[in-house]
């Protein structure tokens, strides 16, 4: 089993604020990671770190054994490695469709690839990637005409779209409500199954995250707190303490 | 290609002004000519402005540098370019029919390649700012164009150049550049259509939309933010050559870069039609032209007055403009659907 992501004794600080504290973690290809904390913990900052969002003070960041903290955003992604956004972000003006098609991997693309129309394959595999999270009957409304749960999903076909191997997801289920909740858990086993995309998820639903996971990382006030399966870290009184709370 | 019923009706609208204008009124020959160039420019705007989000107020700068750089070809090739605007419009430089054909056409492309040159090179400078820092980046450089020309000797500085003289007829040189201005605005239209249809229109819409979500999904943002103002540059450039010709002399600060005229009405024309859309521009530049033209030879000391009000109205009431207010009433004539469950479910509840 190879590593995709090797995170090495990474901080970062906001002025004063140590959001990241040399945090270590390592993500296993192939498999689902969680990442849980309190508001605040620095899930979030670890993972615009990792994308390259902003500069890290100290550490190393690896990507298949390739350092990437001082890559930029766009080039990171184009290495196979991409995020979906707390506030949802998709391009609200284009309708589904178009979202899909502009979502193409552009690892490759040249110069000359600008200026030439989308391949049938590509509308067929978008089309079939909306069937899958279950907008194919909205393919063609502007996307910001959705709702903000089939927005989610809009935003999560379109990183499936662009074929990573890695795929970080900031809260996917904030905001769903709890009937399409365990739709969206199939379709995030099945990403990594059928598709084989490795996930590393922030969470803060503990039956989504328990259920999802492989292993999962604790983080509290920017520090590591714990790291252990579903089950290690359910038992864990760190971070029961810390997060969970006494059922 | 597909064409809608109203977009047939649009070309052919377009199409009967451009040939029979000139032939009706043939006294307004140079006016029309000119309104092509305000939809080449309304056009250009919007590539930047409207498709991709990025209002440039300084787009005029191509115009300009198109203008100087098809004169100093048209100069250059036959003497030598100090000397003659030393002697501002040089006594003895007289240019055969052949030296001026060959001089303007070479005039054009060069004015065409050097400005989109010019966009590309800027744009590593000016694509790090965005939104009003843009606008205000922009127009800083369109500015700065125009100062840096006038202080500029061998291109004769403030006090411009004289182009070489059309070898032939008024009217004769008014019908050649009415036809050369109607090619360019239509070969502007005819790429931005087709543009549009590529994988290029859907990538600036993107990056107009949320360009931090482009980089995230790794699109080549910078690559395709130069590429656009390049091509606009390049269609801007034309028309800088051609107006400097048809006025037959140039200098910087009214001609050339006439940033609060020319470069603001680029905007107004984009807003005014809708931005952002393929036909909005053409009909914000024709709308616009026509006001403008009218106001100058019927109202004359109220024009300023009448275009600003427009640009008020326009920007308070109307910011969506003609052609994206047609879209929100009539979305399905431009192909665009509309939720009708969630419409459905709205009137419901109100009925309730």
């Amino acid at each position: 089993m190879t590593t995709l992501i090797e995170v090495e004794n990474v901080s970062k600080s906001f002025g004063g604020v140590v959001a990241n504290n040399k945090i270590s973690i390592s993500v296993p290809e192939g498999k689902i990671t969680g990442l849980i904390g309190p508001n605040g913990s620095g899930k979030t900052t670890l993972f615009n770190s990792i994308v390259g969002y902003h500069p890290i003070d100290s550490g190393s960041i690896r990507f298949k054994g390739q350092e990437i903290s001082k890559l930029r955003v766009q080039q990171i992604a184009r290495l196979g490695m991409l995020r979906t956004f707390q506030q949802t972000r998709i391009y609200a003006k284009m309708n589904c469709v178009n979202n899909m098609l502009i979502s193409v991997p552009h690892r490759n693309a040249t110069f000359t690839d600008m200026f030439r129309p989308y391949s049938k394959e590509n509308l067929e595999r978008a089309e079939h990637m909306l069937e899958f999270v279950g907008l194919y009957q909205k393919r063609k409304l502007p996307s910001g005409d959705l709702s903000f749960g089939q927005q989610k999903l809009l935003e999560f076909a379109m990183a499936l779209m662009n074929q990573p191997e890695l795929l970080l997801l900031d809260e996917p289920t904030a905001g769903i409500n709890p009937t399409l909740i365990n739709g969206l858990i199939d379709r995030l086993k099945r990403a990594n199954t059928e598709f084989g995309i490795t996930l590393f998820v922030i969470e803060h639903n503990m039956r989504v995250v328990m259920n999802l996971a492989d292993s999962i990382y604790c983080l509290a006030h920017g520090e590591l707190l714990a790291h252990g399966t579903p089950d290690q870290i359910q038992n864990d009184q760190n971070v029961i303490d810390a997060y969970l709370g006494a059922h | 290609m597909k064409f809608h019923k109203s977009e047939l009706f649009g070309y052919g609208t377009l199409l009967t002004i451009g040939i029979l204008g000139p032939l009706l009124f043939p006294a307004y020959t140079s006016q029309i000519a000119v309104l092509w160039i305000m939809v080449l420019f309304a056009q250009t705007w919007d590539a930047m402005g409207g498709q991709m989000g990025y209002n440039s107020l300084g787009n005029i700068l191509f115009f300009g540098s198109g203008m100087y750089i098809s004169a100093i070809v048209q100069i250059g090739l036959f003497y030598d370019v100090g000397v003659y605007t030393s002697a501002f419009g040089g006594d003895d430089a007289q240019f055969t029919s052949a030296q001026y054909y060959i001089g303007i056409f070479s005039g054009i492309g060069a004015a065409a390649v050097g400005s989109a040159i010019l966009a590309a090179s800027l744009g590593w400078v000016v694509f790090g700012l965005r939104g009003p820092y843009f606008a205000i980046g922009t127009l800083g450089m369109a500015i700065a164009a125009g100062e840096l020309i006038g202080t500029w000797d061998w291109v004769g500085g403030g006090g411009g150049i004289a182009l070489p003289v059309f070898p032939g007829s008024g009217d004769g040189k008014s019908q050649f550049f009415y036809w050369l201005c109607f090619l360019a605005a239509a070969m502007t239209f005819v790429f931005f259509r087709w543009l549009y249809t590529t994988r290029f229109g859907l990538a600036v819409n993107a990056i107009r939309d949320d360009e931090d979500k482009a980089e995230a999904m790794g699109l080549h943002t910078l690559r395709h933010k130069t590429v656009a103002w390049s091509i606009s540059a390049f269609f801007l450039g034309i028309s800088g050559a051609l107006f400097g010709n048809m006025t037959g002399f140039i200098e910087p600060l009214e001609v050339a870069f006439p940033t609060i005229t020319f470069g603001i009405f680029m905007v107004a024309m984009s807003l005014l039609g809708g931005k952002g859309t393929l036909w909005g521009p053409v009909l914000g530049a024709i709308l616009f032209h026509v006001i403008k033209e009218a106001t100058w030879t019927w109202f004359l000391g109220w024009q300023w007055i009448a275009l600003g009000t427009i640009i008020i109205v326009n920007i308070v009431f109307f910011q969506q403009g003609i052609i994206g207010w047609m879209q929100e009433k009539w979305p399905e004539m431009f192909g665009i659907e509309v939720d009708s469950t969630a419409a459905e479910e709205t009137t419901g509840r109100a009925g309730q």
